[in-house]
């Protein structure tokens, strides 16, 4: 850590201004700063050739400036705080703010299945995947060759055992050329015939290189045969349009696909901007604002229960612990902690199979023939049940830390003023832990607001009644929506960016207004 | 001035990284043109070309010789790099970003998705490469009349029988469940019928006695492809089809339960708490586990009804539309794992039945299990590869679980088709 040593700066500070007195350096400091260097330096290095690759100079220039300032303002004296804000504010823009903007701009777009490239993208697509051979063409055996630094295909009919030399300009008859057996071209008088490595590290010219014939194009099929083809579908620039097949499709920008005048559409269309599109598909989609209520108060209720659950347990616990007749606390937290310590992912999953009505271990214990996951309200009681399991360790973590802050005199205290242990934790101890604890308490609601996991990995939102596949008794508002943005229909990325940004208002407006509430009753206690 | 020294030092140690970096480069590039001729016994980067394929876990092992010998034939690095979750999804983004493979690996089915996403190239065959293979496996790789990939090994499910508790293969389902019921009443398994279900229903397993009732999802086009403006999913057909789903549920025969999920269903036939098992060739290690004697069928269908059509479903190689090296990937997608030894030995790393019928032919005599899936999924329905599918399977299986817990199939039926079309309009 450095250490600061000047001393207060002296009021008016004449002409003659004592020099600054140097600031003595620790080896953290220089380590430190050559951390941060060698980081913002190799974040340079590793970024700098994708970015030349992909062309994209402003993020490029943008990287060079980041870095340089980075650069100088380690290597000079000034700006001491800057040193310490610097590192987090970079991490906050590239971890919180760059996906927040990314979010809410792909909300705006078409972005998802069919819409993922630009519109070039979609066009090569589009004509590349409409090529046909042509009926009745051979199959040539190919072999790649150089005329000079020109690269040529050798074209070998299989039938005829013709040799034809194949260029940009069309073909041409080859004479004198020592064929092998397996109709490989070994040897053509004035060209250079490329062996197999050879002619794979020009892969992609030879990808390139297409030879007139007849109406359509002999190319290459791999390094050793060729094919003559037609692309069906033409991409027309004068008229913005692909025509074939005794068809037209224009380009449609507000759609993003090629639509022709039936209103079909070409199957690859390309990325667009489509304004508040697909805000307005979450308000006004049935299947959404028709069910939101429902979804929205069970997923306040899960929430709730959630944090509430864990927290009067896991507090019920370190109390219990935390009392001064306990004996093998050490065993006990241990044991407690297990539950933390396991990864959830798994643990969620052990528990839906020991929900199972007819294998799982619950039934069996209480020799019951519950369909626990099968009913509404026996599954929502087992998600809370078992995030209350997976939760509640949390809970007595930092209310076993909270209680070490609250001193042993205050309850000592209120026990000789004749309170009962009862009053004395309802007067006493728990407002102090809750003035710790609120802020945690109101991360955790919004942690488990959006508990994609919890009810993905048990119940996938189930069950589902007959009449409804879309909207299971145990959706939360994301899992609900996830169905919607990727479950069916293909990924859907600008529509569940919408939708993103709408619960994010949600829990951003709830978690405002406990914070607010919490001020409050701060200064009630303080 | 011991800042500056410091400032120096941290330039020294930036342009020392940078020159590290950057001699690196030129050094393997000057070495490049140097020996191609040296190359059979050295594949490594010396020619410049390297391909990239993309598969999942349980293929790489296998694939490795011959990518490997691939590599050596044409002096070329091959790569096979494996990925374990969302393939199809990873493949895609991995693709638009520009960091994807040159081939990858995946079934067939992915093909619409992937062709509207413009992440996979035709593939030319000759005539001769497409009579090799087994039509289905031709059929299930065609899209939009084009062929977009090669394909390799061909699955469906089947019934699979304990040879010790039921030695016949029934003739039909109520053959079937009638003898599952008998052997419940008698205490000698727990369960009629092993198939999963689960609590959003399993539309791929259920398929074959879906279709069997004579339910369907889409139409057909006059090409005979699936048409997506058709969904029959609530049809007055598929209403029966459900019907009779409900009536092997659990408030009916009991052969379908909500309790058998993807996760017990197998191990439960494995050990021996049912005597049928409806599931594919994936199920066979753990089956053999089990020290059961066993047989394959073809799944039965109703008395008087169409026949249980399994889906098909094929393996295959693609080549990435956005790959570098895409000559090198049609070399080895068209010319070198159409190859009957390469198949064959392909199949004997992973055994699935091989698409190539020279390669199963060879392997019939081996392995009597992969000619009986084969066999099984003769009739089958190639799994539809148009992009629309995506939007059958949730809704479908949602339906199917609401009709084996008791409801109503017209309800379900309709609901399914109204989540369907719905879905489908964006």
């Amino acid at each position: 850590m450095a250490l600061d040593v000047r001393e207060v700066p002296r009021k008016g500070g004449g002409p003659k201004a004592a020099p600054r007195p140097r600031r003595e350096i620790t080896t953290a400091f220089v380590v430190s700063r050559i951390a941060v260097l060698a980081v913002a330096a190799a974040i340079l290095l590793y970024a700098v050739p994708p970015l030349v690759a992909a062309e994209s100079w402003v993020s490029l220039a943008l990287l060079g400036a980041v870095s340089a300032a980075i650069a100088y303002l380690y290597l000079t004296r000034r700006f001491i705080p800057a040193k310490y804000l610097v590192p987090g504010t970079v991490f906050l823009i590239a971890f919180q703010v760059f996906p927040v903007v990314y979010t809410v701009t792909t909300a705006f777009t078409n972005f998802g299945d069919g819409h993922r490239g630009d519109k070039a993208a979609a066009v090569t697509a589009i004509e590349t995947g409409s090529v046909r051979q042509t009926p009745g063409s051979p199959e040539y055996a190919m072999t790649a060759a150089l005329r000079g630094d020109e690269l040529v295909f050798l074209l070998v009919d299989p039938k005829t055992k013709q040799v034809r030399l194949g260029d940009a300009k069309g073909l041409s008859p080859l004479a004198g050329a020592q064929v092998g057996t397996t109709g490989k071209v070994l040897a053509a008088p004035g060209l250079t015939v490329l062996k197999a490595p050879e002619a794979a590290a020009r892969g992609q010219e030879i990808s390139a290189l297409a030879v007139p014939a007849g109406d359509g194009v002999i190319k290459a099929n791999g390094l050793s045969r060729a094919v003559e083809g037609k692309a069906a579908l033409v991409y027309d620039a004068g008229c913005d349009c692909v025509r074939g097949n005794g068809d037209t499709w224009m380009a449609d920008e507000s759609q993003g696909f090629f639509v022709n005048a039936k209103g079909e559409h070409l199957a690859q269309g390309w990325q667009v901007g489509v304004g508040l599109d697909n805000f307005a598909r979450v308000l006004t989609n049935p299947t959404i604002s028709g069910y939101f209520a429902g979804v929205f108060g069970w997923n306040l209720v899960f929430a709730l229960a959630s944090v509430l659950g864990t927290f009067a347990l896991g507090m019920s616990v370190a109390l219990a612990l935390h009392h001064p007749r306990m004996r093998g606390t050490r065993f006990y937290r241990i044991a407690l902690i297990l539950p933390y310590a396991m990864p959830a992912f798994a643990m969620l999953l052990v528990w839906r199979d020991m929900f199972n009505r007819d294998f799982g271990l619950i039934n069996q214990l209480l020799g019951a023939n519950v369909d626990w996951l099968g009913e509404t309200a026996t599954a929502r009681f087992g998600v809370i049940l078992v995030n209350l399991w997976l939760g509640f360790p949390y809970m007595f973590l930092v209310t076993t830390g909270a209680l070490q802050a609250i001193p042993r005199e205050l309850t000592e205290a209120a026990a000789i003023d004749g309170a009962t242990p009862w009053k004395a934790f309802r007067r006493v101890t728990l407002p102090l832990l809750l003035v710790a604890l609120t802020p945690l308490l109101i991360s955790s609601f919004a942690y488990n607001f959006n508990n994609f996991n919890a009810i993905a990995l048990t119940t996938e939102g189930g069950p589902f009644p007959a009449d409804n596949p879309q909207v299971g008794g145990t959706d939360l508002l994301i899992t609900y929506t996830f169905r919607l943005a990727f479950g069916a229909g293909g990924a859907q990325f600008g529509f569940a960016a919408a939708v993103s940004v709408f619960i994010f208002t949600i829990v951003a407006v709830i978690s405002a207004v406990a914070f607010r509430r919490t001020r409050k009753q701060e200064e009630v206690y303080a | 001035m011991r800042m500056r020294a410091l400032g120096v030092a941290a330039l020294a140690t930036l342009a020392f990284a940078a020159t590290a970096c950057g001699e690196s480069q030129p050094a393997s590039q000057s070495a490049s043109p140097a020996a191609p001729g040296a190359s059979a016994s050295a594949p490594a980067a010396k020619s410049g070309g390297t391909l990239v394929i993309w598969a999942d876990p349980s293929r790489v092992k296998p694939l490795k010789p011959f990518a490997d010998q691939f590599g050596t034939e044409n002096g070329v690095t091959v790569e096979v790099k494996e990925i374990s979750k969302d393939n199809q999804t990873t493949f895609l983004t991995a693709s638009q970003q520009g960091s994807g493979p040159d081939i990858m690996i995946g079934a067939h089915d992915w093909i619409g998705n992937l062709v509207q996403n413009g992440a996979i190239d035709p593939v030319t065959l000759t005539d001769e490469q497409k009579a090799a293979f087994s039509a289905k496996a031709m059929q299930a790789v065609t899209f939009n009349g084009q062929v977009y990939g090669a394909p390799y090994a061909v699955e469906n499910i089947a019934l699979i029988r304990n040879t010790k508790l039921a030695p016949d293969a029934p003739a039909s389902i109520e053959d079937m469940v009638a003898k599952g019921k008998e052997l419940k009443a008698a205490g000698k398994v727990k369960e009629v019928l092993c198939i999963p279900v689960g609590q959003k229903g399993d539309a791929f397993h259920v398929y074959p006695i879906f279709a069997s009732a004579g339910g369907a999802l889409f139409g057909a086009t006059s090409t005979g492809d699936p048409d997506p403006k058709q969904v029959l999913v609530g049809s007055p057909d598929s209403v029966k089809a459900f019907g009779k789903l409900k009536d092997l549920g659990e408030k009916g025969d009991g052969a379908l339960r909500t309790s058998i999920t993807n996760e017990n269903y197998i191990v439960n036939f494995a050990g021996g708490k049912c005597a049928y098992l409806i599931s594919g060739p994936w199920a066979m290690s753990e089956v053999k586990k089990g020290g059961i004697t066993y047989d394959i069928t073809a799944v039965p269908s109703f008395k008087g009804g169409k026949p249980a059509t399994p889906f098909v479903g094929v393996q295959t190689f693609f080549v990435a539309s956005k790959g570098k090296n895409k000559a090198l990937a049609q070399e080895f997608v068209a010319n070198y794992v159409t190859n009957k030894d390469v198949a064959k030995a392909l199949y004997e790393a992973d055994p699935r039945p091989p698409a190539l019928t020279a390669a199963l032919q060879e392997v019939q005599a081996s392995d009597p299990d992969a000619v009986k899936f084969m066999e099984a999924g003769k009739d089958g329905l190639p799994m539809p590869a148009i992009p629309e599918m995506a939007a059958i399977w949730e809704p479908f299986g949602i339906a199917e679980n609401a009709v084996v817990k008791g409801g109503d199939a017209a309800k379900a039926a309709a609901a399914a088709q109204k989540a369907i079309d719905g879905s489908l309009k964006h």
